[in-house]
């Protein structure tokens, strides 16, 4: 896995999260935001704090729900599946759902609302066609286990997981616009000049901007 | 229970003094700037009594309005003037509190309505010369917060940093935020809803018919006629009490312990301790409110429907606001329960509003944003200071 680039500003210390710091670089500065499934803030607090962005969030768990707030970030207790429904469309300038769409019952659905609410959605998720993925499968005989999904098949959230390949026939099915696609291997690197069947392979997430 | 007329009478002269003498601040509006009233009628003329902590800053910037409850009043953070008290909100507002009085300008008024200095029904009806009792005209929140908004004209304060406030409190906030869209930076509804619900509205009437009821209420002349009906706004009040607390609270205070007895006595005085403390609640109860004053205030919140104000659709209500909202609910509370304060959210979603919205666990029921519940306080510390940021305040040209 030779990426050529490898630029400073993704790796970071304080975060694993290198899909954050690659979804902050795709939002304009001073735009709208909702983050669905903001968990306890971090992407907002970066968005807020160095890019100037009105920042609001959603998150499933009470408890990081209301670490946020009393960190002075807007965010409400709500579920992917079911609040979005109760925006107006074309709200926000930006609706990021970050390694949350896995999770979800209706993901299709979901990503409906993105592209109602958002006039751009970044999504990100743990990309299930990586090599390490199916060679557990395949030569493990058993449920993959990696970094970006440590959890046993018997316990994991994550009911709906897939592949870039899966995601972008998604994308075209529903007529959604590919505006960017970046895949990030287990350093955080970028993967780019590289085909997409090699991004697939060698991806361990995927950052996509789309838009209507 | 054995009433001591002269204690009565000194609690009594007390509380009375207070409807024309208060131990606030008062600001008089007179006979030509009387309050218009949702009724169609006008208050003319009417007083606004007020307490505030801290020191209004020199662009008038950093007011927090907090609204008081249906039995509350304007000493939020000072000894009580008739019961020697702790103000009721203590634990929140004070120097180094989580609405810092180091920071914030803090001001509290008494609702119109009230018996605490602010134009109510036992204040002098300036038509008759005698206390208005039931001539008083029937008042609503919004009514409460147009005289509000006259107060903060009186100050010269154009936005207030924040309003906040719990239960009818809190109404009053969604109100400040529907109506005066403006002059609110930021808003913090607490335990509440954005309308009454008929369960409440119930419960409200069971308190009025015990006062009514009570042949010492006079058809409400009971000022006039030297009287007071205190059995029945105790009983208004022990009724209404229950539904401040939970069940689990009741329960783990009191279970069905016995009163300063080994058995039960096989009668009606009060055996049980949950008996007894909810006499004495009743009974101090009355020490310090008016029975009018409750009738009215009851009323003005069964009144309060925020989505049929802007026909029938809550989210109307808030078209345009740019006011950031933060709303906190607690999960025994089965008054206001989480899913009303969710409601309000879903109106501010749909106008995609800044909104933060934190339900607390807390098996105190109703009561718990009067109690220590250190979460309701750090979200309201962290909220508050993030719009204060917003609003142009550090915290270092504010002197914390």
């Amino acid at each position: 896995m030779d990426a050529p680039v490898n630029p400073p500003a993704l790796r970071s210390a304080d975060t694993a999260r290198v899909d954050l710091l690659l979804i902050a670089e795709m939002i304009a500065p001073g735009s709208r935001v909702l983050d669905i499934g903001c968990g306890d803030g971090t992407l907002l607090r970066i968005l807020s704090e160095k890019h100037g962005v009105d920042g609001r969030g959603i998150e499933l768990s009470q408890a990081g729900v209301n670490q946020c707030v009393a960190r002075g970030l807007s965010v409400i207790q709500g579920d992917a599946d079911t609040d979005l429904a109760y925006y107006p469309d074309m709200a926000f300038d930006y609706a990021i759902l970050s390694r949350t769409i896995q999770a979800t019952r209706n993901p299709r659905h979901v990503l409906e609302q993105l592209l109602r609410i958002g006039k751009r959605v970044v999504v990100s998720f743990p990309n299930f066609g990586h090599w390490s993925v199916r060679a557990q499968l395949m030569f493990g005989g058993h449920m993959p286990q990696t970094d970006t999904l440590p959890e046993t098949w018997y316990n994991t959230p994550n009911i709906h997981l897939c592949t870039i390949k899966d995601f972008l026939a998604l994308c075209e099915d529903m007529g959604a616009k590919v505006e960017r696609v970046v895949a990030l291997n287990a350093n955080g690197t970028k993967l780019v000049s590289m085909p997409l069947s090699a991004q697939n392979l060698f991806g361990e997430q995927a950052v996509f901007l789309l838009s209507r | 229970m054995n009433e001591t007329p002269g204690a009565d009478s000194f609690a009594e002269l007390k509380r009375r003094q207070q409807v024309t003498d208060p131990h606030s601040e008062v600001v008089h509006f007179p006979a030509s700037e009387g309050l218009p009233l949702d009724s169609g009628a006008v208050l003319a003329p009417f007083s606004v009594a007020y307490q505030t902590y801290g020191t209004l800053n020199a662009d008038k910037s950093n007011l927090v309005l907090v609204c008081h409850a249906l039995t509350g009043d304007q000493h939020v953070a000072n000894p009580h003037p008739v019961t020697g008290k702790p103000g009721w909100w203590e634990t929140m507002v004070g120097p180094g509190k989580p609405i810092d009085t180091d920071r914030y300008f803090v001001l509290c008024p008494n609702v119109i309505g009230g018996c605490m200095g602010s134009t109510g029904p036992s204040s002098l009806n300036p038509v008759t010369g005698r206390p208005y009792g039931p001539d008083f005209p029937v008042i609503t929140l919004r009514d409460m917060v147009r005289a509000q908004a006259r107060l903060l004209d009186h100050l010269g304060v154009e936005q207030a940093l924040s309003v906040i406030g719990g239960s009818m409190g809190g109404m009053q906030v969604l109100e400040w935020a529907a109506t005066y869209k403006d002059r609110v930076f930021s808003a913090i509804p607490i335990a509440c809803a954005a309308r009454h619900s008929s369960q409440n509205i119930a419960f409200h009437e069971v308190g009025r018919q015990a006062v009514m009821a009570d042949p010492d209420w006079c058809g409400g002349h009971y000022l006039e006629e030297g009287k007071n009906p205190r059995k029945g706004l105790a009983v208004a009040r022990m009724a209404a009490h229950i539904t401040y607390l939970s069940d689990r609270a009741l329960h783990t205070k009191f279970g069905r312990n016995l009163q300063d007895r080994e058995e039960v006595t096989f009668g009606f005085d009060a055996d049980f301790q949950v008996e007894s403390y909810l006499r004495h609640q009743g009974m101090s109860f009355v020490d310090r409110f008016d029975a009018n004053s409750y009738l009215y205030i009851t009323r003005a919140m069964d009144y309060f429907d925020l989505a049929a104000d802007h026909g029938g659709v809550l989210a109307n209500a808030f078209a345009g606001t740019k006011t950031r909202f933060c709303l906190i609910s607690f999960t025994s509370d089965w008054l206001f329960p989480t899913e009303e304060s969710r409601e309000v959210v879903h109106a501010l979603n749909a106008v995609a509003a800044n909104v933060s919205f934190v339900e607390i666990e807390s098996n105190k029921g109703h009561d718990a944003f009067l109690l220590h519940e250190p979460e309701l306080f750090d979200t309201v510390r962290g909220f508050l200071s993030a719009a204060a940021r917003r609003r142009g305040l550090d915290d270092a040209s504010t002197g914390s």
